[in-house]
């Protein structure tokens, strides 16, 4: 099997510094690391592989910056990692993303299978693996929780429509996003760190880099990051801490107190 | 080219209209005198149904609906419902295309936006139209962190809204619409097979009106019994956060949060947990929210209209023992 991985290079939410007056992200603030959505696509790679065999590729935009993280998926499994990093690349949204993903796809030649996260922490779309698979012409399933079984020639996922879990049977190739928790068959997936050895190896692996003019023969570069995107982010804000007048109470006060808010929320009588 | 009016996507593929379709009417209603045109909406359904969901989707405001009878078996075909749409924006030439962002949504709509080639915005709080008449949509990126106002230079502009951020209008089964019949082809659609309903979900918290949410401070699996008792003795659904799923205590379902259910109960009871913004991106706008937890300097705090400095355990035995006496 030709297993295609999307990884995307993301900061960890928890480390990342905001520029609150600005509304602005401290790019700087925290390195790069796998969105975690995304480890769970490594995951089934890997379950994928074992069973039938095949190679790992994984591909991802970003700035140069996110070399480790790159490293970090072949330390995970992956077998070969080609990061997309170019000044034209930069500004890009999910249109431009997907499109400019899809043309690298493309060039790498056919895949049997592609996985990618449900969801980004920094883009927080969900629409990157959809519109990939859009311009890849070949069918999608997002919110997969499960992968039921795998064959040459498809594949049969369960995933969350939102109402109920249905159960979806995809032609080869197809793309799917994997949500969390997630069942390869019947096993529990849970990603874990990767042996020192294997990190070690990592760190001597090569990183393919490529640059907009590599995609040329495949793609219209002038499609590429902010020029090729249709949308324009033309204000931004910090959020979070828009506080509330909280009410601090301790022990049998504070039970007293949470009485009377039920009593005056209605829930109680 | 001329781009009008607004076009709305009633999500039935589960056999009922989704309210989030009714929402985003309400909306575009509100929207249209700066867009002009008229408001469409577009559904695929079954034979059977046809008459019913235009009957529905006009008194909920739509002028016209555009309706795409398709057989049974493809009713739940997200590949159909791509196809629907796009012959449905192509046809009508909308400036606006709104579409539920429920996993459903999310998962068309942005297929729809790569076939067209127009911008696509996610997940979005608000839309509104500036003073030069552009549209504008609001929505938080970096795990809720920040909020983006965007613009989309390209027609039309698409927009996922997450489900009740706006008020279903009241409907008027006297309105007047007109039903639009067009049929669609299954190229392609046959790639995608829905086999069945794997399982139907027990609890939607998302439309929960009072939630009792359970963190790490619940000490095992066992103990969760006293707080389900809890939010059953207040008629309030039972959450949590995302460790407790991950330990396999609680159902995915369940969980609160950037990776779980988004919440915006009347009332949210966090109980021993810490609010870690992944876990805040999803219950924030909660009307009112309580939070009892040992450690006085628990992030939570900030989010909370009633922090309570104590144990758990205790909290919630004393609650429900006084509940019992006022029986
Ligand atoms: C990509 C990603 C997505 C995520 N998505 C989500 C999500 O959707 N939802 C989510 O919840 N988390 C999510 N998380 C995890 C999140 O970062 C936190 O790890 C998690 O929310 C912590 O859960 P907690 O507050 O229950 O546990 P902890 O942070 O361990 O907090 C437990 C709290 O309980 C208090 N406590 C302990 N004992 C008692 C007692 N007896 N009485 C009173 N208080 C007590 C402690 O003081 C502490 O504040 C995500 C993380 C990542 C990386
Ligand atoms: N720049 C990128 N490079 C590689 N993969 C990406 C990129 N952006 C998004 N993805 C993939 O698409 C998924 C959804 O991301 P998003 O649409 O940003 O929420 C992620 O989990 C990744 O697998």
């Amino acid at each position: 099997m030709n297993i295609l991985v999307l990884i995307k290079p993301t900061p960890d939410i928890t480390k990342v510094r905001f520029d609150v007056e600005k509304g602005v992200v401290d790019r700087g603030s925290a390195s790069l690391e796998i969105n975690p959505f995304d480890l769970y696509a490594i995951e089934v790679a890997k379950r994928i592989k074992r069973v039938f065999g095949g190679f790992i590729t994984s591909l991802s935009m970003a700035p140069p910056h996110a070399e480790p993280a790159l490293r970090d998926a072949i330390a995970r499994g992956v077998d070969r990692a080609i990061l997309l990093s170019d000044r034209r690349f930069a500004g890009a949204d999910t249109w431009a993303t997907s499109y400019t993903l899809a043309s690298a796809i493309r060039k790498l030649g056919s895949f049997n299978i592609i996985l990618c996260g449900e969801k980004s922490v920094d883009g927080d779309t969900a629409h990157v693996g959809p519109e990939v698979a859009e311009f890849l012409g070949i069918p999608h399933v997002s919110f997969v929780t499960r992968i039921i079984d795998v064959s040459v020639d498809k594949v049969i996922v369960e995933s969350d429509f939102g109402e109920a879990y249905y159960e979806v049977e995809l032609k080869l190739p197809a793309l799917i996003a994997l949500s969390r928790p997630v069942i390869f068959r019947d096993e529990f997936i849970e990603p874990s760190m990767p042996k020192v050895s294997d990190v070690l190896r990592a760190k001597k692996a090569k990183i393919d880099v490529w640059s907009a003019d590599q995609l040329a023969d495949v793609a219209d570069v002038s499609k590429f990051g902010l020029n090729g995107s249709p949308t324009r982010v033309v204000r931004a804000y910090y959020a979070l801490e828009k506080g509330r007048e909280t009410r601090v109470v301790k022990g049998e006060e504070g039970v007293n107190m949470i009485l009377s808010v039920l009593r005056e929320t209605g829930v109680i009588s | 080219m001329n781009w009008r009016g607004v076009l709305v996507y009633a999500e039935n593929y589960s056999g009922r209209i989704h309210r989030a379709s009714f929402e985003l009417l309400g909306k575009a209603r509100e929207l249209l005198p700066r867009i002009s045109g008229e408001l469409f909406a577009v559904t695929v359904t079954s034979e059977n149904k046809a008459e019913e969901y235009s009957r529905e989707l006009i008194a909920y405001g739509a002028d016209k609906v555009v309706e795409y009878v398709v057989e049974e078996n493809h009713l739940t075909n997200p590949l159909i419902h791509r196809n629907a749409l796009i012959d449905a924006i192509k046809y009508i030439k909308p400036k606006l295309v709104l579409v539920p962002a429920t996993p459903w949504g999310r998962s068309i709509a942005p297929r729809v936006a790569a076939s067209i080639g127009t911008g696509i915005t996610a997940d979005c709080l608000d839309v509104y139209v500036d003073d030069e008449g552009n549209i504008v949509q609001v929505r938080p990126a970096f795990t809720g962190n920040i909020i983006a106002h965007i613009k989309t230079l390209t027609n039309p502009v698409i927009t996922t809204v997450r489900p009740g951020v706006f008020q279903v209008p009241s409907p008027d089964y006297g309105r007047k619409g007109e039903a639009l019949i067009r049929s669609i082809e299954a190229s392609g659609a046959d790639k995608l097979r829905v086999l069945r309903v794997a399982r139907v979900k027990t609890v939607k918290l998302s439309e929960a009106d009072v939630i009792v949410s359970i963190g790490k401070g619940v000490r095992s699996r066992e103990d969760i019994k006293l707080f389900e008792e809890l939010a059953r003795e207040i008629g309030a659904q039972l959450a949590c956060s995302k460790p407790l799923v991950d330990m396999g205590w609680m159902e995915r379902d369940r969980q609160v949060g950037f990776s779980g259910n988004i919440v915006k109960p009347r009332l949210y009871i966090a109980l021993g947990i810490s609010g870690a913004p992944q876990h805040i991106a999803g219950m924030r706008d909660s009307k009112y929210v309580v939070s009892v937890n040992i450690d006085p300097s628990a992030p939570i705090a900030k989010y909370s209209d009633l922090f309570v400095v104590g144990d758990i355990y205790d909290v919630a035995k004393k609650i429900l023992q006084a509940l019992r006496n006022l029986k």
